[in-house]
């Protein structure tokens, strides 16, 4: 997907704009996940205690990750899979194509894997001949719809449900055209019958993984519609597509994650399918595939190991920082420009395409902090994004009026007698012409802030002329 | 005899150049809960705007002036939870690799508080008698309420102001909007938090909007203006003093 992170602006401006979105993106926010998360998370005395250990499990792993990847590959071929390592996105895009031709694929299969969309893998396959069908409901509609997902978890929810009935008049011709599709259950049944088919006919499958599990040589996948299910057992391949930073030691640990992961992502105690795929078929089971191959894609990630976003690999990709964002909230995440938005994308996506090309993603916060406090595994998101701001003032990314001007101020704020002087005067000035209306409408050099509201009148004097004044 | 608590006031830019009375109000109330007040002279900006645009140096500069600045108190208190969180988390975070600094930045941190947090974790203040008839909303604003956790202190003092009624908002810790220098780099996005935001604040029908941050409360006010609300905005403090002679933030004097 070609990014469009650096015209954000240009973005925000299209989607405050859009009516429909807006309409969603209420609902979402105001009814949504926010919402049921709050109430499961009260129901959960131990839940804030499960932060800070799912925090200090995923810190652990982070410091003795060459072993626990060194120990679930070993485990993984153990039970006849196999491991490959990846150093970029195309290696890994080289990889899966490279396991699908070897299976004669022409369909694969696909859970919802947010690696996927980073590598952009399904470009890949379908620039090669092989046709991927997206199995997610959500992942499916934006499939159809050549759309990028816009949250992490619930891809499709920038889209009123016309939309989709539209998409899939659209899309399923062979259908009666006169059927009805007012309600999300007949979408569901629709896709439902299609998809069905798709998972019979792939000869490969492939899944993110939520975690992976070092001590078995798991990989763990949470749905809601079972799809992922149906995914990694019906074809003869099964590609399950991970970052190297999912790994958990045991499968205790894991449990951990999970007690946090669908609380923390869509307000379920547990997600309605959780899914441990171990190895390929064995003699005697009933199904399971023949190959199961871990494609592990590093794409940048142990760049970030001992720098000050190492804390960003703890993530574990619940959105509840997009759900809880007042920013995400008002533009949804088509205008972050990239496939990670919110809080989280506008940590990660400068690791993966550069600051210069994201910039404005850490700027666009008002470092609200609410991120941070309902994040699972305790990121400092705010910092973070401070940290990326001060990035991109060293590499002079930041525009020169910006720059110039905090320059300006800072000579003044390092220079007392003379602030006190300035500020005596602008309080002086400002508030004999306020003086009137006690506000302003419209103020020179003020426009990013008078465009959308009136400037309140300083009062006329400043506190220090004051105070030297009246001290006694 | 107690000796006297001895307090500076980190006054904080906004208040100087826009609303002097909130810094009158704050001394009123420390000088009501026993407290001696100075204001240190070499005082201009806790340095926020170059630390949140990523400008470490000149933030470094200017907390280095603010920590000589106010050495020597018993206690530093702001009338913002932003400017207080920035010396109370932010500095020693500035600090972390110059050891010597350090140390200093952990003491001033130490003893720095946002002003009602203030009264009434740290002196116990029960009010100062104020009485102020009206229905007032609060607006948590962002870094006192998740830096500092100030929410319950507010409230308790304003229960005890006469003849004020909280009614709150449905969504009173939800971001306003302003983030500093964010309002004005992405106004339309900041246009719809606050939006949002005033209507919450019109919803209650409260006559009066109390937060315990000036840029939050300018930001709020000019918002629920330019859409031509009658919601009067204030500083907390200014209610806590019972200090009303001042219009409310944004409206005219009476001539």
């Amino acid at each position: 997907m070609h990014p469009t992170s650096r015209a954000f602006p240009e973005n925000a401006h299209r989607a405050l704009g859009d009516a429909i979105l807006q309409q969603s993106l209420g609902i979402m926010m105001r009814q949504g996940f926010a919402v049921r998360r709050a109430k499961v998370v009260a129901r959960l005395p131990e839940f804030e205690a499960l932060r800070e250990e799912a925090r200090a499990l995923k810190d652990h792993v982070l410091e003795h990750l060459d072993f626990y990847l060194e120990t679930f590959e070993r485990n993984v071929k153990a039970r006849g899979g196999l491991v490959h390592w990846c150093r970029t996105a195309e290696e890994a895009r080289a990889t899966v194509l490279e396991i699908c031709r070897a299976a004669g694929a022409r369909t694969v299969t696909k859970g919802k894997t947010m690696i996927g969309e980073e590598i952009a893998i399904n470009d890949h396959l379908e620039a090669n001949g092989i046709k991927p069908v997206e199995t997610d409901l959500g992942e499916y509609i934006i499939q159809i719809r050549r759309e990028p997902p816009s949250h992490i978890v619930a891809p499709a929810v920038h889209l009123a449900k016309e939309q989709v009935a539209e998409s899939f008049r659209r899309t399923h011709r062979h259908l009666d055209p006169a059927r009805p599709l007012d309600e999300p259950r007949q979408m569901l049944d629709e896709a439902r019958a299609i998809l069905r088919q798709k998972f019979l006919a792939a000869e490969v499958g492939i899944t993110g993984a939520n975690i992976l599990v070092a001590e078995t040589g798991s990989s763990i996948i949470v749905t809601n519609e079972g799809n992922g299910d149906l995914t990694q057992t019906l074809p003869k391949v099964h590609i399950v597509l991970a970052s190297i930073e999912k790994v958990v030691p045991t499968l205790e640990d894991a449990t951990l994650l999970l007690r946090l992961l669908a609380r923390s992502a869509t307000g379920q105690e547990f997600s309605t399918y959780t899914t441990v795929s171990t190895g390929p078929r064995r003699p005697g089971d009933p199904d399971g595939p023949n190959d199961y191959h871990v494609v592990l894609v590093d794409n940048g990630r142990s760049a970030l190991m001992g720098s000050e976003m190492q804390d960003m690999l703890r993530c574990i990709r619940c959105a509840a920082c997009l759900n809880h964002c007042p920013v995400y909230g008002a533009v949804g995440g088509h205008a972050y420009g990239w496939v990670y938005p919110g809080p989280m994308g506008a940590v990660l996506t400068p690791t993966l395409l550069g600051i210069g090309e994201a910039a404005h993603l850490p700027n666009a916060s008002t470092l609200c902090g609410k991120c941070e406090s309902v994040c699972p595994v305790k990121i400092p998101l705010p910092r973070l994004m401070r940290h990326w701001r001060e990035r991109a003032f060293e590499q002079d990314i930041t525009p020169r009026a910006t720059r110039w001007g905090l320059s300006a101020w800072a000579y003044l704020a390092e220079r007392p007698p003379l602030y006190r002087l300035v500020s005596a005067t602008a309080a002086r000035v400002l508030g004999w012409l306020g003086r009137g209306h006690g506000r302003f409408r419209t103020l020179p050099l003020a426009g990013g802030w008078t465009s959308v509201r009136d400037m309140p009148a300083p009062e006329g004097r400043s506190f220090m002329s004051l105070w030297t004044e009246r001290r006694r | 005899m107690k000796e006297p608590v001895r307090v500076a006031l980190f006054v904080t830019c906004l208040v100087d150049l826009f609303r002097p009375s909130v810094a009158f109000a704050a001394v009123k109330l420390l000088e009501a809960a026993g407290c001696t007040v100075a204001v240190p002279r070499s005082q201009t900006c806790c340095g926020q705007p170059a630390y949140n645009s990523g400008d470490r140096a000149h933030a470094k500069a200017i907390a280095r002036q603010v920590i000589a600045a106010f050495a020597g108190f018993d206690y530093v208190v702001a009338p913002s939870g932003s400017c207080a969180g920035m010396i109370k988390v932010h500095y020693p975070a500035l600090f972390a690799d110059e050891p010597a600094m350090l140390a200093d930045a952990k003491l001033l941190a130490g003893k720095t508080h946002e002003l009602v947090a203030f009264l009434a974790d740290v002196i116990g203040f029960e009010g100062a008698g104020a009485r102020v008839p009206c229905v007032a909303t609060y607006h948590d604003a962002c870094s006192g309420l998740r830096e500092l956790g100030v929410k319950e202190q507010p409230r308790a003092l304003l229960r005890r102001v006469q003849g004020l009624a909280l009614k709150e908002m449905a969504t009173p810790e939800v971001c306003c909007g302003f983030g500093g220098t964010f309002c004005v780099k992405y106004p339309e996005i900041s246009d719809r938090m606050v939006s949002d935001k005033a209507a919450d604040i019109e919803a209650t029908g409260a006559d009066l909007l109390l937060a315990g941050d000036l840029g939050c409360l300018l930001n709020m006010a000019g918002k629920l203006q330019r859409r031509g609300s009658a919601v009067g905005v204030r500083h907390v403090a200014e209610i806590l003093a019972g200090m009303t002679d001042e219009p409310a933030i944004g409206h005219p004097k009476a001539r």
